[in-house]
């Protein structure tokens, strides 16, 4: 096992494979916190039309998919503001003819085709050039640099937009912030998990660590240290099997998901046992069971406690029926 | 920046000073619908103005406008005195919006929510021990300071809603801006949300809130702004209100009690 590390193509490729692991996951919460989960989709798909300008304008795929990607996803943000009935058809033709003008300028390319466009849509561990890891390191520098360096002001504005600005802070230039940064993550994942498959790298980790976790700053840390573990194991996996990285990497991504899942509900189960004894009658319920408002906060409570996100809608129709009475 | 979270807040000598809000003749469309039309609006320091009107009167775009949210196409806003487009304190203000949950897409703590507050006077400089004390102070404020720990998507509509309020108090506001606070709040936690806006009051703080129905709101405020089609119906003076309160059904005076209702309950 330890003699793969002989190889300067595998100390290459596990390195790309420990920075996209961190951070994949530690951009993607912000999106999946918002829940624009499937955004990094749409940036790769964007991603495959600079990679194909690389090849027929013979500059560095990489730097020319960041170039591409990011205005894209700019592009994808300015939609966000401005398109709101249609923006997600918008987006569609956006990601559609990424991929579309991806495979159409690698055809055009001398001497491209769409075979080299496969490594670069699932990975490829023997493909990360000396070159490569350049940009790798330095992009991903400037990943880390915002995904947790501004990661107080991020949270705010996923959580709550309107909030966030008049709390004053420059939303729009942290949502552009954010949005560049992405694509930039997008591109530096690509050589290891591929375009197709980079998104679930930003999405799995986050949705696995939080089925464990109660707070933003634990399914952080916890989503990053999923995304290393799975990075790291898919590349070594694909060592042994020859099969590209990307693949490996999304279905132990899966597993890892599906056994934390599995762990993690006994353990809410008892969680939720310990915060309130007695079923839901904690010392808040037992407040809001006072008056006439008991029927409406117990069944809210019930909903609450089987985790329903969002799910407390209904209660505010019966709150604002209530008549003025004091 | 101050070192002391409370050292820029002057309370009592505010007599003079230039009115917390002061919107006047305010004009603003949303997608090319007029939605305000020529709203005129004062929250003087230390008072507690509601809004009121049927739904689609324009009350929550009043606010939204304070708060910069929607451009107004017509007319101005003053802030403490500063025209809109030079105001930058914006710890002075706590905004509650209109939301049934405090919760998003990733798990995320009551002290995480409420620290978001504190951007107001942090911006991109590091949370202290001060940031610390003063998401706590919130949040005893509400009578929320034993769940500090848990996660917001394990609380009911009514602690949501206690949450936002010392995400908003969390930055020792001044003026405290409230998008119909009692909506699906049950009646336990209004009277707790009412024990915790008297406080505020109590200490000089000037609120401005949309209100659907007063509740046990209603001997605290001073003045109620009804809105009708994007302008100032009436504005209802508190021995008035005190009726509305006891009387939400037009017991007295007989007169205008018809149209008070449909202001308050439609």
């Amino acid at each position: 096992m330890i003699e793969m590390l002989n190889f300067a193509f595998m100390q290459r490729a596990l390195l790309a494979a420990l920075l996209v692991g961190i951070a994949a996951p530690a951009v993607g919460i912000y999106l999946v916190q918002r829940r624009q989960a499937i955004m990094g989709d749409g940036i790769g798909h964007v991603a495959l039309t600079g990679v194909a300008l690389g090849f027929l304008l013979s500059a560095n795929p990489v730097w020319m998919a960041v170039l591409v990607s990011s205005l894209g996803a700019i592009a994808m943000e300015l939609i966000r503001w401005y398109g709101k009935a249609r923006g997600d058809i918008a987006l569609a033709m956006l990601f559609y003819g990424g991929m579309a003008g991806g495979v159409m300028i690698i055809n055009l390319a001398p001497n491209g085709s769409n075979a080299n466009l496969t490594t670069y849509l699932f990975g490829s561990i023997t493909t990360v050039s000396a070159e490569d890891i350049v940009a790798i390191v330095g992009l991903s520098v400037f990943v880390l640099l915002v995904s947790l360096g501004l990661r107080r002001q991020l949270f705010a504005i996923c959580q709550d937009e309107e909030f966030a600005r008049v709390t004053g802070l420059p939303v729009r230039l942290l949502n552009l912030l954010l949005a560049v940064t992405a694509a930039v993550t997008v591109t530096v994942a690509m050589r290891v998990v591929g375009l197709l498959l980079v998104s679930a790298l930003m999405v799995i980790p986050v949705a696995a660590a939080q089925q464990a976790t109660r707070g933003f700053a634990a399914t952080l840390g916890l989503s990053v240290g999923f995304g290393v573990v799975v990075t790291l194991s898919g590349t070594v996996t694909s060592y042994f099997v020859d099969v590209p990285p990307g693949a490996s990497i999304v279905v132990l991504a899966i597993v890892l998901f599906g056994v934390v899942t599995a762990l993690a509900a006994p353990l809410a189960r008892r969680r939720f046992r310990a915060a309130h004894p007695g079923g839901t009658g904690g010392k808040d319920s037992r407040e809001d069971l006072r008056g006439e408002g008991g029927d409406a906060s117990e069944a809210d409570g019930g909903k609450a406690a089987t985790g329903a996100r969002g799910g407390v809608r209904t209660d505010g129709a019966a709150g604002t029926d209530r008549p003025s009475r004091v | 920046m101050t070192t002391k979270p409370t050292a820029d807040r002057e309370r009592p000598a505010i007599a003079d000073a230039p009115p917390a809000v002061a919107l006047r003749g305010a004009t603003a469309s949303l997608g090319g619908r007029p939605v305000l039309r020529g709203v005129d609006l004062t929250v003087a320091r230390g008072e507690t103005v509601a809004l009121l009107g049927a739904n689609g009167s324009g009350k929550s775009t009043t606010i939204r406008a304070v708060l910069g949210q929607v451009p107004l196409t017509g007319g101005t806003l003053e802030l403490f005195g500063t025209p809109f487009a030079r105001f930058r304190r914006w710890q002075r203000l706590g905004y509650v919006p209109q939301r049934s949950t405090a919760a998003a897409g990733v798990p995320a703590t009551v002290r995480e929510v409420v620290a978001a507050g504190r951007l107001a006077r942090r911006r991109f400089g590091p949370l202290g021990r001060e940031d610390k004390a003063a998401v706590r102070h919130a949040l005893d404020q509400v009578g929320m300071a034993e769940r500090i720990k848990d996660p917001v998507d394990a609380l009911s509509g009514g602690q949501h809603q206690r949450v936002l309020i010392a995400r908003a108090l969390a930055a020792e506001p001044e003026l405290l801006i409230m998008d119909e606070p009692l909506a699906g709040v049950d009646v336990g936690n209004q009277e707790a949300l009412a024990d915790t806006l008297r406080r505020q009051v109590e200490a000089g703080t000037s609120v401005l809130l949309v209100l659907h129905e007063l509740g046990p709101l209603a001997p605290l405020i001073d003045r109620a702004v009804v809105l009708r089609d994007g302008q100032v119906e009436r504005v209802e003076n508190p021995d008035r209100l005190h009726d509305l309160a006891c009387h939400p059904h037009g017991a007295e005076p007989a007169e205008a009690a018809p149209k008070i209702e449909t202001g308050l309950l439609t």
